[in-house]
């Protein structure tokens, strides 16, 4: 990893400004960043979501997107070659062939009207640097490499016919294949579950060391960036905050800011007993599927106590949101029922009176598509409020300025606002105050922090867990993130294709021996410590870790301890 | 920007003509040079270019008709500009941020709209004459009194545009509302209830749009007789079922909303999804689509009065207006062109519009 220090200089890039139209001027987005990075060198870019990241990596390619502009005064050297006075041809000729991309979303990028090989070959066909039939065996080669299940095939079907993970796999082999000197992976793994994210992870890493290609990685997860990166650049509203090596840097970072990432996970909620507490729902044998598909629940049971929050955890595709549709009434399940205080619920949500709709609402995972666009704070905070309650005029004011108060808010500032003029932190908390402005015993929290930042993620956490105690609310809390469930769980319910494979409270939890599932779950989780990647596979093998592993897992299993997996 | 109509009334020659225009000319362009207007520039010199080239070949008549037609152009854009300012003056700050973004086409295409609706509202005050009354010979040529002349019967073909502003225009618009009244609401209703009322929704309009229009509209005018309310009923009808299909695609794209979901765990009815979650979310889409429908609606309605089975005389109306004036064509007068003008102007300028609307629709993601 060191002798890397020695090698060229690949990208150098000096004093970099990106500029932004808003208001009719440029305000500076990217506010002069310094860059360097040497030939096989993997650097990590790490920082909250408006930190910059993605517009660096693209302004890398001399790119910068519709309505921002690079400075002039700004330099990006790539290879000896001045990007900012380079021609847009000249440009066009590195992208692909010597710089290569890997967006976020590999399934949003891959056209889904042409087969995975055929976009594969795309690239050095054009630029003539193989034949047909070549690039092909090439592409096969790669997807060797990167351990996609049957190479030789998969190059020839569709992207939908193809798992989020193996795509994003295949995507990595795309951009390999011109052998480019460079790669941008801008989130690569933000959108997969963990056991996938760590597949990925594997096989970055490995084709990256192979061909010791330059990497710029783009994440804003600090564990992940650990197990990939040699230096990390941790960046903050457009500007550099510190670099350091990524042993350094998980030893001791020196600025504040990057202690405070660092510290992100310190939050745990004390562990709550259902002792003295009384059930308040309680699912019993639930089967449930949409319309005359398959069983997405079968025979799922567990119980949520008041003032207690139940972490459902799975990956996706578990049945974890249709449990949650099963107890809000959107499914009635096709066998057994809910009970609410002991009282069946009626199955569908048509059927319940306001009385039975007002305990139980909903907070979801992505604010932008759970807030009217159209319509204003107060009228979003206030509906619920006056719907259940009839409050109006200055009562039905007085209350939604308390729900801000309560979700840490300005009732002056916010009251007249619109959504989009909200930053997404504050777009969940006034999802918040939606369910609670309902005066609610339960709350489904269905992914809430995953679409935030770590930071803001974590204030989010530590306000349900107030009001949690404030109003003794139920939260029935969904979520792949194992490091969520472990700050504000207080059981644990885990789920596998639609079964619950094992569920109590959380210190037993996090205990062996485990079902083979939640040990395969926990033990994919990425750590802060930069050889936890290379351990982990040295201890499992590959084989053992990701999709492949989760297949061969019965939701029947039984225990084990983590040494025997 | 040279008048040309000074050339008729101050007696210009053409070689002073020709000498002030390209004049005017080199000075505009290099003014804008010198201020470093690029776009300006580059527009003035290249009519100086073109207006050289084609002053050799066609002489200073060609140079005249080509000046005017510039001083048309630059007129309209003026008075566009101009009324874009005023209107972004007048309005509150959030619409006037809007109207920024308007192209100065959106910008004639409201000013457009804002004339007929004048001349639509106070169309008594403006017609200097009644709209049946006859007050000359047939096909009188145009003098002080009249300024287009007048029609097969003697009436004043000025008075009678104004007039059939009002009765053109106020019946496709009319018509169009109540298309978009009915459409709008089956569509909202179909999107958000889904199952068997949507499909029934949904066949009903296709088995009304697999009729042709005119025909249909034909058919409804012969059993009812053609009157006002019966034209607005068939021609609503006609257009009912495409403002569906539009408004049922977009709210059904609202309805997967989790926001939607929300609002239907707390116990909301219908009414109040439609009307306060749905529809707010589908307007622009829905206004683009308004104008669009305007136009279609008004060339039916024009060209049903042109077939004899819309307003029926004496009612001045633009489509029948034509018709009457048909004959005209044939001894080289423009006359019957002047209502087919006016409708033309109108339909550019709701597209002018529309444009810009759907542009603002499908580029705006919140």
């Amino acid at each position: 990893m060191n002798d890397k220090k020695k090698k060229d200089v690949l990208l150098k890039i000096r004093n970099l400004k990106i500029q932004g139209y808003t208001d009719e001027t440029w305000i500076d987005i990217i506010k002069g960043v310094d860059l360097t990075l040497h030939r096989g060198e993997v650097m990590g870019l790490i920082g909250e979501s408006g930190a910059g990241k993605s517009t660096i990596g693209a302004a890398a390619m001399g790119y910068a997107r519709d309505g921002t502009r690079i400075s002039e005064d700004s330099s990006i050297e790539f290879d000896g070659m001045e990007l900012m006075t380079a021609t847009e041809s000249e440009r066009r000729g590195l992208r692909g062939k010597r710089i290569a991309y890997v967006a976020q979303s590999a399934a949003a990028s891959f056209n889904p009207a042409h087969k995975i090989i055929d976009q594969h070959t795309e690239a050095p066909l054009q630029y003539r640097l193989k034949k047909r039939m070549e690039a092909q065996e090439d592409a096969v080669d790669l997807y060797n490499r990167l351990r996609l299940p049957n190479p030789e095939e998969i190059g020839f079907r569709y992207p939908h016919q193809v798992s989020g993970g193996q795509l994003q796999r295949a995507m990595t082999a795309m951009a390999m294949s011109c052998r480019p000197d460079l790669i941008i992976f801008d989130e690569p793994t933000t959108a997969l579950d963990v056991t996938t994210q760590i597949e990925v992870l594997a096989a970055i890493r490995d084709i990256v060391d192979q061909f010791d290609t330059a990497a710029l990685y783009i994440t804003h997860d600090l564990a992940v960036v650990a197990q990939m990166a040699d230096t990390i650049k941790v960046l903050l509203k457009g500007e550099e905050v510190e670099q350091a090596t990524t042993k350094e840097m998980l030893a001791n970072p020196k600025e504040e800011y990057t202690k405070s990432l660092w510290a992100v996970r310190s939050f745990k909620s004390p562990q709550r007993t259902r002792e003295g507490r009384e059930c308040l729902i309680s699912v019993k044998n639930v089967d449930a599927s949409y319309a005359s598909g398959p069983k997405i629940l079968d025979d799922v049971s567990f119980d949520i106590y008041e003032g207690m929050t139940v972490a459902v955890v799975g990956e996706s595709g578990s049945g974890k949101s249709t449990a949650a549709r099963v107890i809000t009434g959107l499914l009635p399940p096709q066998k057994g029922e809910v009970l609410f205080k002991g009282d069946p619920f009626p199955v569908d949500y048509r059927n319940r009176n306001k009385e039975q709709l007002r305990q139980c609402q909903m907070i979801y995972q992505s604010a932008d598509t759970a807030l009217n666009p159209k319509v204003r704070i107060s009228e979003i905070i206030g509906r619920p409020a006056k719907f259940y309650s009839g409050l109006t005029g200055a009562a039905l004011k007085r209350r939604v300025d308390e729900l801000l108060d309560l979700i840490e808010l300005e009732p002056s500032k916010y009251y007249n606002r619109y959504p989009a003029e909200l930053s997404g932190g504050q777009k969940q908390r006034i999802g918040i105050a939606r369910a609670l402005a309902a005066e609610p015993s339960f709350i489904v929290c269905d992914e809430v922090t995953s679409a935030l930042d770590q930071l803001v993620a974590e204030g989010i956490l530590r306000l349900l867990d107030r009001l949690q105690d404030e109003l003794n609310l139920a939260y029935m809390f969904i979520t792949h993130d194992l490091a969520t469930v472990r700050s504000i769980a207080d059981e644990v319910v885990v789920m596998q294709h639609g079964k619950v494979v094992e569920q109590g409270p959380k210190d037993e939890m996090f205990r062996p021996p485990h079902h083979p599932y939640t040990d395969l779950l926990l033990s994919s989780v990425p750590e802060m410590d930069a050889d936890w990647l290379t351990t982990l596979l040295e201890e499992r093998g590959l084989e053992n870790l990701g999709e492949a592993a989760s297949k061969k897992i019965d939701p029947g299993d039984k225990k084990v301890m983590p040494s025997d997996a | 920007m040279e008048d040309i109509s000074t050339l008729w009334y101050f007696g210009l020659t053409p070689s002073t003509f020709a000498l002030t225009y390209f004049t005017a000319l080199v000075v505009a362009s290099c003014v804008a040079a010198f201020y470093n207007h690029r776009q300006p520039f580059m527009m003035i010199f290249s009519l100086t270019l073109v207006s050289i080239i084609v002053g050799i070949i066609g002489g200073v008549h060609a140079l005249w008709v080509i000046a005017l037609i510039a001083f048309i152009i630059a007129m309209a854009a003026m008075v566009s500009y101009a009324f874009r300012e005023f209107l972004i003056l007048i309005a509150s700050t959030e619409l006037a941020k809007e109207l920024r973004t308007a192209p100065l086409t959106a910008a004639f295409g409201m000013f457009v709209i804002f004339v007929y609706a004048i001349a639509g509202i106070f169309a008594p005050w403006i017609a200097p004459h009644g709209e049946a009354e006859v007050i000359t010979s047939a096909f009188a040529p145009a003098d002080a009194n009249m300024l287009l002349g007048a029609d097969q019967l003697g009436r004043d073909m000025f008075s009678r545009l104004i007039y059939g502003t009002r009765n053109s225009v106020g019946l496709a618009l009319t018509a169009t509302l109540l298309a978009f009244f009915m459409g709008a609401f089956a569509g909202l209703l179909a999107a958000t209830k889904g199952g068997w009322l949507d499909n029934l929704l949904a066949r009903f309009a296709d088995v009304i749009m697999s009729i042709p229009s005119l025909i249909f509209a034909l058919l409804m005018l012969s059993i009812f007789g053609p009157s006002m309310p019966v034209i607005i009923i068939a021609v609503s009808i006609i257009y009912a079922p495409r403002v569906f299909r539009l408004t049922r695609a977009v709210a059904g794209n609202v309805v997967v909303m989790d926001y939607i979901e929300a609002a239907k765990l707390r116990g909301e009815g219908t009414g109040y999804l439609i009307r306060r979650e749905i529809l707010p979310n589908s307007t622009a889409p829905l206004i683009a689509e308004f104008g669009l429908e305007f136009c279609f609606v008004f060339l039916l309605v024009a060209g049903l009065s042109f077939l004899g089975l819309g307003i029926q005389p004496p009612t001045a109306d633009w489509g029948s207006m034509v018709r009457e004036n048909a004959t005209l064509i044939s001894f080289g007068e423009i006359t019957p062109l002047i209502p087919a003008a006016a409708i033309a102007l109108l339909t550019v300028g709701v597209n002018f519009v529309v444009d810009w609307m759907l542009h603002r629709s499908s580029g705006l993601k919140e």
